[in-house]
């Protein structure tokens, strides 16, 4: 143990800001960070134990007890529950001999949930180590199982690669793209370094203009003007600024950064460039979520051809005195860091914990520099817009959502997977096109957007509308409307960084009585407290978590309220339903070993 | 015709009691307005009539709480829990926290009268008189068991909270307590 910590600090030059990479190396090697691991650690890099112990607790892929040496996860999204993920964890816990978030004795196996994994369109899905499984059905579990205790290596496990880059031999996964439709802008053949060169040869100023023109907004779902992101950072006086791609597609039902990663990376990585040579900086990171490690050999490649190529490092782009480089920062399993200062925190090696703000990342991000973050799919749309000009960007769209955007389709349709369409297409358009004739309810924008009926389905996605990052979930009659609610609930309880009260506390009481409603213990009144508490925690909460978590309940009790109705009752007694006396009296009627006897009719008899 | 009031502690101190009475000179103007029925105030045990309000203090801990409870709910037009154990449970409440045993209530009884060094108890017992209300699974706050209209959080609320609560009420204006009649930091 005291070696492997040893090596991993110095790995790192035992620098503090790296925890996450080196208990990252730590969690690998020894499979789990065991208190004495923690106090070496700390010791190690001069901080205290806490600080190690809670990055440790935070992090679902950091565990601080020993792990199997192969890791099964599998996803718990609601879209791999409906395609059957609780039979799928069956079959697992029997070819193994566990249940679910246990490990084997024999030390070879653990197996857990993760709450998305980022296949959708190929549900049910696990990772096991850092392979990705998909389409599972209980055959395929018991045939991987016993290949795993015949000693294959996880990695070996596929029996023929994904389409594209999947097949790639850094890659050689057997995720598919499911691209259903290739738009005009990102998805159809675009050339190589194209919109770079275009931009080196161009002032700064002119970049950002040209982007103004465009109309470019963020694409990981706030929409905010990417121009007016980067004049601010490059206005901000500084002696460095930084550039991260939020690669932490975390939002369930999401997975177009997943397939621009394998088929856009270099795109996405010119735009990363450009970003830098117009604010001005000198560092970036790509910050890859854990469940897409499987991604990462295949980009650091292509980080190092471009290294080789001159496209990155001193004189980027033969630019002079434009040196440019970046590093991939893995994430560890956290979806609150798709929120950008809860991601710079993680860049940081702290907890994934959003920061104050003002302060905005783009005047103070990492490690106090102006810092410009921006999704995969952001940085890709720059480095087509200078390539092909503003002009013809801002062609696509509506008014305020310009561009093409790509949407992550999962769900009860025949065709999921990924959709480059214009903004401004309708609800009806899209789900004719992967052909979801049963649909009755969509999920857009995933658990923190907006569920939608049918008579909505005419609403057209974009910013003016309904916005989303990208994920639009379908869901056709025979789904339990509340079930869904419940369980987008419990993934952001289980989400919540636990910071601020509203979110930590109010998202439990949501939860709660969303629970007592599905039993038919509510009445009419209980919706003005679930609105109430809704409010109240998209108003005081400290990030966007929960400014959004109340909206599965308030969407669904504006859109769906006759569900709701069919499970309210008036009572008029003035009596709570959801307290049985009966219940509440069994435990001290088997202690005292009598009766009640004001609630026990025939307590003379007894 | 004059309102009536009930009141009552549950799992309570007495202490929303004596906070009411902290109102001083004022209970003169009150009772010009109102009549009490029942109530330890004046040791009435059981309703006459129907009531306009009730006061009710204490969470329920046993069954004889949640039956009093109910029994104000029926017959009071506007029931208010009085103070912090009616309305979060207050100190009884803490016993809920020993909620990772296996056996809950018993070790609570246990740890109240046997195992503690502090306890003096010759017969080693716990009682267990036949007329001694059961204990619930759990102390419920008011809200948990009946709908509550109006809460006033203070341990106790201040007799000046009280005193404007039931002025405003009687009057038929609606509750303005002051900043800082509901601060407690």
């Amino acid at each position: 143990m005291k070696n492997s910590v040893i090596s991993a600090c110095r790995r790192y030059a035992d620098d503090r800001t790296r925890l996450m990479d080196i208990l990252l190396d730590i969690q690998r090697e020894l499979k789990g960070i065991e208190p004495a691991a923690m106090d070496r650690i700390a010791g190690r890099l001069g901080i205290t134990r806490v600080e190690v112990e809670g990055m440790v607790s935070f992090y679902t892929f950091f565990s601080n007890r020993i792990k199997g040496d192969i890791v099964i996860r599998l996803c718990s999204d609601i879209i791999d529950r409906h395609a059957g993920g609780g039979e799928i964890a069956k079959c697992f816990s029997e070819a193994l001999g566990i249940a679910v978030g246990e490990t084997t004795a024999d030390g070879r196996f653990s197996l857990e949930y993760i709450p998305f994994l980022g296949m959708s369109d190929q549900a049910p899905s696990a990772m096991i180590d850092e392979t990705i499984v998909t389409c599972l059905t209980a055959e395929k579990v018991r045939l991987i199982c016993s290949r795993l205790q015949a000693g294959v290596a996880p990695r070996e496990l596929a029996a023929h690669t994904g389409d594209g880059n999947n097949g790639h031999p850094l890659i050689r996964s057997e995720v598919v793209n499911n691209i259903r439709c290739a738009g005009d802008v990102l998805l159809c053949p675009v050339p190589d370094n194209a919109g770079l060169m275009r931009a080196l040869q161009r002032r700064p100023r002119e970049i950002l203009e040209e982007l103004e023109e465009s109309g470019l907004t963020g694409r990981g779902g706030a929409g905010f003007p990417t121009s007016r992101k980067w004049r601010v950072a490059a206005d901000t006086g500084a002696e460095r600024r930084c550039i991260i791609c939020n690669a932490d597609e975390g939002e369930p039902g999401t997975f177009k950064d997943r397939v621009l990663l394998t088929e856009r990376a270099g795109l996405m990585i010119e735009g990363m460039t450009i970003a830098a040579y117009t604010v001005g900086s000198d560092t970036g990171i790509i910050y890859l979520r854990a469940e897409y490690a499987y991604l990462r050999s295949y980009l650091e490649s292509l980080l190092r051809a471009r290294r080789e190529q001159g496209l990155l490092g001193k004189d980027a782009g033969g630019k002079r005195g434009f040196n440019f480089d970046i590093r991939i920062q893995m994430g560890a399993g956290a979806y609150i860091c798709g929120e950008e200062s809860a991601l710079i925190s993680s860049c940081e090696g702290l907890r994934g914990e959003p920061k104050n703000r003002p302060p905005f990342p783009v005047e103070s991000g990492y490690l106090g520099y102006p810092t410009v973050v921006d999704n995969v799919e952001t940085f890709c749309c720059v480095a087509r817009i200078m390539d092909r000009g503003g002009a013809w960007f801002g062609g696509f769209g509506t008014g305020k959502s310009t561009g093409t955007k790509l949407f992550s389709v999962s769900g009860d349709c025949t065709r999921p997977g990924v959709y480059e369409l214009p903004f401004g297409i309708s609800v009806r358009e899209l789900l004719d096109l992967v052909d979801a004739p049963e649909a009755a309810a969509v999920q857009v924008g995933g658990p923190s957007g907006e569920m939608i009926n049918e008579s909505q389905f005419g609403r057209r996605l974009c910013l003016e509308d309904l916005a989303t990052g990208g994920s639009v979930m379908v869901f056709s009659r025979r789904r339990n409307i509340l079930e869904i609610v419940d369980y987008f609930l419990g993934f952001f309880v289980e989400e919540s960084c636990g910071y601020c009260t509203p979110c930590r506390v109010g998202n439990v009481f949501l939860k709660k009585r969303i629970e007592k409603i599905r039993k038919g213990l509510c009445e009419l009144e209980d919706l003005d407290y679930l609105r109430e508490l809704g409010k109240t925690i998209a108003m005081t909460s400290r990030c966007g978590l929960g400014h959004t978590s109340p909206n599965p309940v308030l969407s669904t009790i504006r859109n769906f309220p006759l569900v709701y109705a069919a499970l309210l009752k008036e009572r008029g007694d003035g009596l709570q339903a959801s307290f049985d006396i009966q219940s509440a009296l069994e435990e001290s009627r088997r202690l005292a070993k009598r009766r009640s006897m004001i609630y026990d009719p025939n307590y003379d008899e007894g | 015709m004059k309102k009536r009031i009930a009141t009552v502690s549950l799992a309570g101190c007495f202490g929303c009691h004596m906070s009411l009475l902290d109102i001083d000179e004022r209970l003169l103007e009150l009772l010009k307005e109102v009549e009490f029925d029942r109530s330890p105030l004046n040791d009435l045990k059981r309703f006459t009539r129907r009531c306009d309000i009730g006061l009710v203090e204490g969470g329920c801990c046993n069954e004889e709480n949640v039956h009093t409870l109910q029994e104000f709910r029926r017959n009071c037009d506007v029931l208010i829990a009085v103070g912090q154990c009616a309305v979060m449970g207050g100190l009884p409440v803490m016993r809920n926290a020993i909620m990772h045993s296996d056996d809950p209530l018993r070790e609570c009884l246990e740890t109240a009268y046997l195992n503690s060094d502090k306890i003096y108890n010759p017969s080693n017992r716990i009682p267990n008189d036949a007329a001694l209300p059961l204990l619930l699974d759990k102390v419920y706050t008011l809200a948990d068991v009946v709908k509550v209209d109006y809460q006033i959080p203070g341990c106790p609320p201040s007799g000046d909270t009280l005193w404007n609560t039931l002025e405003a009420l009687l009057a038929g204006k609606p509750v303005a307590l002051a900043y800082e009649q509901l601060r407690y930091d």
